[in-house]
């Protein structure tokens, strides 16, 4: 059993390391720019499947829920996989939080628009 | 499946539906539903916690209950579009068989084989299936930050107002597919199955 005075020291540690993380824009910059990165990559894919049936075909993971199955999938794994990085290299880093957040945004919004069909169409012609 | 069929105060009335249709209710009621409920309470707190002059200073317990919100908020929409896209979709992009007319069971095939409903399909359906998704990736974001800077997001101001952008977006996005999903469960049905019978006249 840990001694009172060693479970003291071990709170104050974990309280000094979440006041640090707290602190630090990095977690949060790769969380943001990430979700905003992984919303973008799902319309370009969107629209890159409705326009190509050779990638609809290969992004069907799943036949009865056909290519939504690969474009989500594909889109999910990005994301993740970009806020893990991001969450490793920022983890102890002050980032420049405005450039950051308005990027993810721009992104996300510019995501958003491309599954609107209307939009999506513009860009392959249809 | 029978519910209260022993039960004198419901004798007389019976309630039956079809499997699909009780999975698009948990789907889209219960999952999407919850979740939109889930997302305009963290978008009406955090507009609530730019104007407070002194910021809300929560207790332990308190912190716990948060989290919890947060998670069950963040459960919900991943429940709604994996359901949604692995249950209810395939039901939904069902093929029928060649030569059949009646195309009731085929909610796709039904709204695409007329020019006043195929938009319902090329216009609703293909909008909703992708902008649903966007909604879970940006609110576990949301749920993630607001964790993780529990404390110092009422610091933060930038952090809170772009967590706050992006909940608004996912609150649209979902808002979006929800009203397409009602939509278009009017105008065809998913539906079949199984009968579930949730409440029987007793003999």
């Amino acid at each position: 059993m840990s001694h009172p005075a060693q479970l003291s020291e071990i709170n104050q540690t974990a309280d000094a390391a979440e006041h640090v993380a707290e602190h630090l824009t990095g977690p949060a910059c790769a969380a943001i720019l990430s979700a905003g990165v992984g919303c973008f990559v799902l319309g370009v894919l969107a629209v890159a499947a409705d326009a190509s049936k050779p990638l609809a075909k290969l992004l069907t993971f799943y036949r009865p829920t056909g290519p939504l199955s690969g474009v989500s999938t594909v889109a999910i794994v990005f994301w993740l996989a970009l806020w893990i990085v991001l969450a490793r290299t920022w983890r102890r880093k002050s980032v420049a939080f405005v450039p950051v957040s308005i990027a993810a945004f721009a992104l996300l919004a510019a995501g958003l628009l491309l599954t609107f069909p209307p939009i999506g169409d513009l860009f392959i012609g249809k | 499946m029978a519910f209260g069929s022993r039960t004198p105060f419901v004798r007389g009335y019976r309630m039956e539906l079809t499997q699909h249709s009780l999975m698009t209710v948990l789907h889209g009621l219960i999952f999407g539903g919850f979740f939109l409920l889930a997302i305009f309470g963290v978008v009406a707190e955090l507009c609530r916690s730019f104007w407070t002059r002194q910021p809300a200073m929560l207790t332990d317990r308190g912190h716990a209950m948060e989290r919890f919100y947060l998670i069950l908020l963040v459960g919900l929409g991943w429940a709604a579009v994996l359901s949604g896209a692995y249950i209810v979709y395939p039901w939904y992009r069902a093929i029928p068989p060649a030569g059949l007319s009646d195309l009731s069971g085929f909610p796709q095939r039904l709204l695409l084989s007329s020019p006043t409903t195929a938009g319902w399909h090329s216009l609703g359906m293909e909008w909703k299936e992708h902008v649903a998704w966007m909604a879970p990736i940006a609110m576990t974001m949301v749920a993630y930050v607001l964790t993780v800077y529990k404390k110092r997001t009422e610091q933060f101001m930038r952090i809170r107002a772009t967590v706050l952008s992006f909940a608004v977006v996912a609150f649209l996005a979902a808002a979006s597919a929800g009203l397409f999903g009602a939509m278009l469960n009017k105008v065809a049905p998913v539906k079949g199955g199984q009968m579930i019978h949730l409440m029987k006249e007793s003999k």
